[in-house]
């Protein structure tokens, strides 16, 4: 049996990815997530081409397959032309589609994209715009970024004629019609079957974890939470 | 690999007509970019390049963080080009690197698996009523500066010299993971041999700084980065590339891709308040520039209006080597010329003050 194999085939990109990995760990050599979590692609290659359903179940509800960060720096180096991160690709969507992404921590953290990202795509036509990078939520982003935030119209304005109105030019606001559009594409494609699919899975184990569903508790836990298990 | 191997690295450029597309990292934290790359294409160079009101995202930060489905993604994408075909354009060339990594990871997947695009041509009619053709020349913006560097030397008001010392300026490059590693020979110089920023450094007079760590991820990782449980994946990689350059001091950093410009910038703030090291010289930070904002200084143009405020690091001290004139009293003024308030001052962004003070006193 090779249920999950064959469910993975159906992706391009493990068609693409992998043909005939020979364990050499290139991959994981020149990796930036294995230089910090205890990761390795290798290993999780080795995996996934031994099509055996049990290993491959235990993968799609493990953390490791969420450690990559898809930079792609495995592609070029691997001598067979494989790349581990279009496996990691695969893996991750039908992780998702199966509902078995919320039985790890960093599985979890998809909830979270779906509503930073995803959503904000379905509301602007951007992955993201300034005010979702919220300075209290983005320490990092320093001290410029708050001023900027602060004052986005008159910072924003000197580069822009446009800021949040329709016409050309950056952080132009998208209009109707094409939002009715990039609305229409991720209803035909099931690019907003998946987002509902990661809302719903999300919920179970929500209530499962004891919170009221994945409210906007559980959106923080899971954007926040890190058992430090991980390296 | 021989050195002369980077020549199976080249690619074309288109000299003219480009439909521009924005990217969604460039216009929130670099909008001067954007800004001054139309103003050199079309005032400096004389070129045609269309600015399209209708176009959006392409949604590649949502689907390297895995929730845009590749099948919805290929439809946004085939939609650009839709648009691109509309207003009469052939040449695609796209502000952001992970833009870039995914139409030519998108380009090639519709040839390796045609039934792709066959799929992809009916989910585009079935929700827009579009059709779309297969660009004729695709390009990353930094491209079409490295095509255009020789004409923009020629019309330098600047060079990359420290005015001081008469030495060519050092300068660390970063490429961006997804503008050579997927695709390497769809980038100058591929993944192994970096050219498109080292040629534009090279051509107006300053010096590639090669490092240990070039090569080297920014850290972005994009869950990595943006779900913050995991932000010590992103600072850990940026941290091992500015350990990495600093013994070479430079004197400032040049990025192809907009998150890594924003990342080198933003973490280098980070890790001075969290640990008080600073990686430029006298104790400041090294200023990270994006390559528009490097030709925009070259052709004379002002850094303010370049947008180069909205940086975390200072970029005073590049400034002044180049021999850049600028008011320090105009870095923090709004859209109306009046001042807005300054940024709470931090390690890596305290020298505007004490350059007032300099210059007033």
């Amino acid at each position: 049996m090779a249920k999950y194999f064959d469910m993975l085939l159906e992706d391009v990109r493990l068609r693409e990815g992998l043909t005939a990995c020979m364990n050499c760990g290139v991959c994981t050599a020149v990796c930036p997530a294995a230089a910090f979590y205890n990761y390795d692609p290798r290993q999780i290659v080795c995996i996934v081409q031994t099509r055996d359903d049990e290993a491959i179940e235990e993968l799609l509800k493990s953390e490791t397959i969420w450690y990559c960060g898809e930079c792609m720096s495995c592609r070029p180096r691997c001598p067979r032309g494989n790349t581990p991160a279009y496996v990691i690709q695969a893996l991750r969507t039908l992780s998702q589609k199966l509902g078995f992404f919320v039985e790890s921590e960093k599985g979890r953290q998809q909830l979270a994209l779906k509503r930073a990202i995803g959503d904000n795509i379905l509301r602007t036509g951007y992955c993201l715009t300034p005010r979702n990078i919220r300075p209290e939520l983005h320490p990092e982003q320093g001290t410029v970024w708050k001023w900027i935030i602060d004052n986005d119209e008159q910072i924003y304005g000197q580069f822009t004629s446009v800021y949040g109105k329709e016409g050309s030019g950056a952080l132009r606001k998208c209009s109707d019609e094409t939002m009715a559009e990039i609305h229409k594409i991720f209803e035909v494609t099931g690019g907003k079957e998946f987002f509902d699919t990661i809302e719903q899975h999300s919920d179970r184990k929500a209530r499962e974890m004891g919170f009221d569903g994945a409210d906007e508790e559980y959106f923080m836990e899971v954007y926040t939470k890190n058992s430090n298990e991980h390296y | 690999m021989k050195r002369s191997s980077w020549t199976d690295y080249q690619k074309d450029i288109a000299d003219d007509n480009y439909y521009y597309a924005r990217s969604c990292i460039r216009q929130n934290f670099f909008p001067g970019s954007e800004k001054v790359f139309l103003d050199i294409l079309s005032k400096d160079l004389g070129r045609n390049i269309f600015d399209d009101p209708l176009h959006t995202s392409c949604t590649g930060i949502g689907y390297h963080s895995d929730v845009v489905p590749l099948e919805t993604i290929m439809t946004v994408v085939a939609r650009q080009f839709a648009l691109m075909s509309e207003a009469g354009y052939e040449n695609f060339t796209s502000s952001c690197i992970t833009s870039f990594g995914i139409y030519t990871e998108l380009l090639n997947t519709w040839e390796e698996f045609p039934e792709t695009e066959e799929r992809t041509r009916e989910n585009l009619y079935k929700a827009t009523g579009r059709e779309f053709k297969i660009p004729k020349n695709l390009s990353h913006t930094s491209d079409v500066i490295f095509h255009h560097r020789e004409a923009i030397a020629a019309r330098a008001k600047r060079k990359l010299v420290n005015i001081h010392t008469g030495e060519p300026l050092r300068v660390v490059e970063h490429i961006g993971c997804h503008y050579a590693k997927i695709f390497p020979k769809k980038g100058v110089g591929g993944s192994e041999f970096p050219y498109v920023l080292a040629g534009m450094v090279e051509s107006w007079g300053g010096e590639i700084v090669d490092y240990p760590e070039r090569r080297h991820c920014c850290g972005f990782g994009f869950r990595n980065y943006l779900v913050q449980a995991n932000r010590g994946y992103s600072v850990a990689n940026s941290h091992k590339k500015l350990e990495s350059m600093a013994p070479f001091k430079p004197d400032f950093i040049v990025c192809n891709c907009p998150g890594c410009t924003m990342f080198l910038d933003k973490w280098q703030y980070t890790l001075a308040e969290m640990e008080g090291t600073t990686y430029g010289q006298n104790g400041q930070g090294i200023p990270v520039l994006s390559y528009e904002e490097m030709a925009g200084l070259v052709l004379g143009y002002d850094p303010w209006v370049l947008g180069m405020q909205m940086h975390q690091v200072d970029v005073e001290p590049l400034l002044d080597k180049m021999g850049v004139e600028y008011d320090p009293s105009a870095k923090y003024l709004g859209r109306n010329g009046k001042f807005i308030g300054r940024p709470e001052r931090a390690i890596v962004n305290s020298c505007s003050e004490e350059t007032i003070y300099r210059k007033k006193f």
